[in-house]
C-alpha cells in the first residue's frame, strides 16, 4: 500500500474503446483497484481508441493522430493505466510514429515510459497486496499475447489472484499460444480465427475449468463467444473483475438480470 | 510444380477441411514445439548464443562484399568455381548449363530451398532424370507437389497416403494395407541407392558458405546430402548469398542454434564441410564444384528495412510455433515459403500486389520472433509490409475508407462517443448477453456467438453521471 504521508500518484485511466463500449464494469473495477492502492484516478473525456485497428493495418497517418490526441490528453499524469496488454502495448509503440528527434517524438517516449497496463501496475509499480476476494472455483488463465511478449505479463496477474484462497488454478497446457483474435484478423480471417479459437476453447475445456480469466477484452469477448457457440458454460472475465470482487456481475455474453 | 499465389482464402478454407492435411500437422506440430523447448532447456547460454547469431549475421551482411570475394577466391583457388545468379532464371539457365557441358544424364539432389526458390526441379525435368534424395523431397517428388515446410517437405503427408504413393511408384498396385514407417524408409533408401551410384551431377544447397576457407556446409539427418556431393563427378551447391559466414568459428556458433531451434537437435545426424574440388590425393569426391550463389531480390533488400530478413538461417521455428501455420499448412501460402518467414520473404520475391494476404493472414501475437534463432522481428516487418500494402493502395478501396472513418471518427472522441452512446442499446436489441447473428458482423458470427455490450450505458457516460452525484 503506498505511504499515507506521500501525495497520491495521479493516474490516467485509458478506459480503451473495447471496454468503454462493451464492459464498462472492467473500467469501474480498474478504477477501485487503482484507488484502493492509493491512486488518484481521472477519467479523461476526451479519449476514445488507441489507434490499433489503424495501425496494423497499415493506416499510419490516422494512427499517429490518435497518437498525438492521447499524448495531449494524458500528458498531466504521474501514469497512464489500461486495463489491456495491447492498448498499453500500443501507448508504448507510439514513439516509431514521430520522427526521430521531433519533439512528438520526445512527447511520446516520456508517455510510453509512463504507461502501464493495470495487473502489472498494480502488482509491480504500486505492490500492492494481492487482494483478498471470497471467489470461489476452478479458474484458467489466457495471457494474451501482447501483454506476454510485449510487456513480460504472466507471472502478476497470478500472483494478485493468489489472495483468493478458493481460487483454484488449472494452467492450460498451451497457455503461450494465441487464441486467434488478432484485432481486425478475426473478422478478415473469420474460417482461420475461428479455428484457433477453437483449438483454445478445447485447452479451456480440458482443465476443468469453470471461468476463464484473462487481461484483454478482445481475446476474452472471441473466447467467450466460441465458448457460447459451442454451448460450454464456462464463464469468461477480465482478471479485474475478480480482483475487485465484482463478480456479481454476469460474466462476459451472459444474460442479464432482466429489470 | 508452384502453386498460384493469389487465393489464399481459398486455399487457406480448403486446407481447414482437409482430414488428412490436419491431423498431419497435429501429428508435427507438437514435436516440433516440444522438442525445441526440451533442447533449450538443456542450454542455459541459448538466449546468449540467439544474440550472437543475430550479431554474426548482421555483421557478415555489413561486409557481404568483403566475404563474397574472399570466398570466391578461395573456392575458385582450391578447384572450385562460383557463379552468380541475379535472378531466378539465370540461376535456373547456369545449373542447366553445367549439366549439359557435363553431358549429364542424370541429377541427384539433395534438398534446397534456393532451388526450390528458382524453381529449378521443372527446369531439371524437363531435360534430365532427376531425382530428389532428401526422403521427404522424394515423396513430394512422387506426389508432384512443391514442399509444405522448409525443412520438412513431406510434412502435410499422412503415412496412408505415402504407403500409397510408394505402392503406386514402387509395385504399380494400390490399396494395399498400412506400412510402417521403417519398412517405407528402407524401400526409399533402396531405390535410392540406384540412384546415387548412377548419377553424374549431384545437386545440393549450403547451410553456412565459410568465407575464410571456401567451405560449403550442409547439415542432413538422412546423410543424403554426403552421397549426392560425393558420388557424382559435378558437384553443383545452389545458395543465397546471405549464407555467408566469415570463419569456421561462426559456423559453430550457427549449427549450435540451427539444430536446435529446427529439430530439437543438439546436432544433425550428418554435417559435412566440403572444401573445393577433389584433390589428386583424394579417394573421392566430384572432379568439378560449382557453387551458385542466387540474388533474387537480396540486395535489394539488404539495402532496406527488410535487411534483417536476410538473417534467416532457414530452421523452420517461426511456422512451426506459428498457430496460423498449424492450422492452414504451408501450401496455402502459394509459394516456397510458408509461415511467418513466408509471409516476408514472398512478398519481398515476388511482390506484394500478388500476396498481401500473407503479411494481413496474422495475430502479430509474436511467437515466431521468440523463437527464431537470428533475432528477427518478423511481426514488426509483416506490419510494415501492411504500411506499403496501405501507402501504395494495394489494400482495396472499402478497406481503406472503413479504417480511415474510423481514424477520422476516433480522432474527435466528443461525436465518437456520441455515436457509440447511441449505438450500444440498438446493439442490445439483438439478444440477452450475446447474440448468434448481428448484421454486419457476419464473419465475427460464423463461427462464434457475439457478446452484446453490458450495462447501464458506456464507461463514459456511466462515469459522467456519477461524477455529476459526486459533485452534487
Ligand atoms: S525467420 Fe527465424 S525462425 Fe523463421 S526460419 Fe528464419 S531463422 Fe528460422
Amino acid at each position: 500500500m503506498a505511504d499515507e504521508q506521500a501525495p497520491r500518484p495521479q493516474v490516467g485511466l485509458f478506459v480503451t474503446c473495447l471496454v468503454d463500449f462493451f464492459r464498462p464494469g472492467i473500467g469501474f473495477a480498474s478504477v477501485e483497484l487503482l484507488e484502493q492502492a492509493g491512486c488518484q484516478v481521472t477519467v479523461p473525456e476526451a479519449q476514445s481508441c488507441c489507434g490499433q485497428p489503424a495501425y496494423n493495418s497499415g493506416d499510419l497517418a490516422d494512427t499517429a493522430g490518435l497518437a498525438r490526441q492521447v499524448i495531449e490528453n494524458f500528458a498531466a499524469f504521474d501514469y497512464v493505466v489500461a486495463p489491456s496488454g495491447s492498448c498499453a502495448g500500443q501507448i508504448k509503440k507510439y514513439p516509431d510514429l514521430f520522427e526521430t528527434g521531433s519533439a512528438w517524438r520526445r512527447r511520446a517516449e516520456d508517455l510510453a515510459g509512463r504507461t502501464y497496463e493495470i495487473l502489472s501496475f498494480l502488482d509491480e509499480v504500486m505492490q500492492i497486496e494481492p487482494p483478498r476476494s471470497d471467489f470461489s472455483g476452478r479458474v484458467t488463465y489466457h495471457d494474451s499475447c501482447s501483454g506476454l511478449r510485449q510487456l513480460g505479463i504472466k507471472d502478476q496477474p497470478r500472483r494478485l489472484l493468489s489472495g483468493s484462497p478458493a481460487l483454484e488454478l488449472n494452467e492450460l497446457s498451451e497457455s503461450e499460444t494465441c487464441c486467434g483474435f488478432g484485432g481486425t484478423f478475426c473478422v478478415k480471417y473469420p474460417d482461420i480465427s475461428t479455428r484457433m479459437v477453437n483449438d483454445k476453447t478445447d485447452d479451456i475445456l480440458a482443465t476443468g475449468a469453470e471461468t476463464v480469466l484473462g487481461g484483454d477484452l478482445g481475446c476474452l469477448m472471441n473466447i467467450a463467444g466460441r465458448l457460447k457457440r459451442r454451448g460450454a458454460p464456462v464463464k469468461v472475465r477480465h482478471a479485474v473483475e475478480v480482483l475487485a470482487g465484482h463478480t456479481s456481475e454476469p460474466a462476459i455474453g451472459d444474460e442479464e438480470e432482466a429489470g | 510444380m508452384a502453386v498460384a499465389e493469389a487465393d489464399f482464402r481459398a486455399r487457406a478454407r480448403k486446407a481447414l477441411s482437409d482430414e488428412d492435411l490436419q491431423s498431419a500437422l497435429a501429428k508435427a506440430k507438437g514435436g516440433f514445439v516440444d522438442k525445441r523447448a526440451n533442447a533449450i532447456l538443456d542450454l542455459p547460454e541459448f538466449e546468449a548464443l540467439r544474440e550472437r547469431g543475430r550479431q554474426i549475421k548482421d555483421h557478415t551482411l555489413a561486409h557481404l562484399d568483403t566475404y563474397l570475394e574472399q570466398f570466391e577466391g578461395n573456392v575458385t583457388r582450391q578447384g572450385g568455381q562460383v557463379h552468380y545468379a541475379l535472378d531466378a532464371e539465370s540461376a535456373r539457365e547456369t545449373i542447366l548449363g553445367i549439366c549439359r557441358d557435363a553431358a549429364a544424364k542424370q541429377v541427384i539432389k539433395a534438398k534446397t530451398m534456393a532451388g526450390e526458390e528458382v524453381g529449378l526441379n521443372e527446369a531439371l525435368e524437363a531435360e534430365f532424370e532427376t531425382v530428389e534424395s532428401d526422403l521427404g523431397e522424394y515423396i513430394i517428388q512422387l506426389a508432384k507437389e512443391p514442399p509444405s515446410h522448409i525443412i520438412a517437405p513431406a510434412v502435410h503427408k499422412t503415412r496412408a497416403q505415402i504407403t500409397e504413393l510408394f505402392d503406386h511408384h514402387h509395385h504399380q498396385k494400390s490399396g494395399g494395407p498400412l506400412r510402417e514407417t521403417p519398412d517405407l524408409v528402407d524401400e526409399a533408401r533402396g531405390v535410392l541407392r540406384e540412384k546415387f551410384l548412377g548419377a553424374d551431377i549431384g545437386i545440393s544447397g549450403a547451410n553456412f558458405l565459410v568465407a575464410e576457407t571456401g567451405t560449403i556446409t550442409l547439415v542432413t539427418n538422412e546423410g543424403n546430402a554426403d552421397l549426392s556431393t560425393s558420388l557424382p563427378r559435378v558437384h553443383i551447391a545452389i545458395a543465397g548469398v546471405e549464407k555467408l559466414v566469415p570463419s569456421m568459428r561462426e559456423v559453430s556458433s550457427m549449427l549450435r542454434l540451427l539444430a536446435r531451434s529446427a529439430t530439437g537437435q543438439q546436432i544433425t545426424a550428418y554435417t559435412t564441410f566440403i572444401t573445393g574440388a577433389r584433390r589428386p590425393e583424394d579417394l573421392d569426391g566430384p572432379e568439378e564444384l560449382h557453387v551458385v550463389l542466387i540474388d533474387n531480390g537480396r540486395t535489394r533488400m539488404l539495402g532496406d528495412e527488410f535487411r534483417e530478413m536476410l538473417r534467416c538461417i532457414r530452421c523452420g521455428a517461426c511456422m512451426n510455433h506459428c498457430p496460423v501455420y498449424s492450422a492452414i499448412g504451408g501450401h496455402a501460402y502459394g509459394w516456397v515459403y510458408p509461415g511467418p518467414m513466408g509471409a516476408v520473404l514472398t512478398p519481398m520475391f515476388r511482390g506484394l500486389d500478388s500476396s498481401q494476404d500473407l503479411p494481413n493472414a496474422c495475430t502479430l501475437n509474436g511467437r515466431c520472433q521468440s523463437v527464431c534463432p537470428v533475432k528477427i522481428r518478423l511481426p514488426y516487418l509483416i506490419r510494415r509490409l501492411r504500411d506499403q500494402s496501405f501507402e501504395q493502395q494495394i489494400t482495396g478501396p472499402f478497406a481503406r475508407w472503413a479504417i480511415r472513418t474510423w481514424g477520422w471518427l476516433a480522432r474527435r472522441p466528443a461525436l465518437y462517443q456520441q455515436l457509440t452512446g447511441l449505438m450500444r442499446p440498438a446493439l442490445r436489441l439483438f439478444g440477452r448477453g450475446s447474440a448468434r447473428r448481428v448484421p454486419l458482423a457476419g464473419a465475427w458470427t460464423a463461427g462464434r456467438d457475439f457478446p452484446l455490450p453490458s450495462g447501464k450505458g458506456t464507461f463514459q457516460q456511466q462515469w459522467r453521471e456519477k461524477r455529476g452525484e459526486k459533485r452534487t
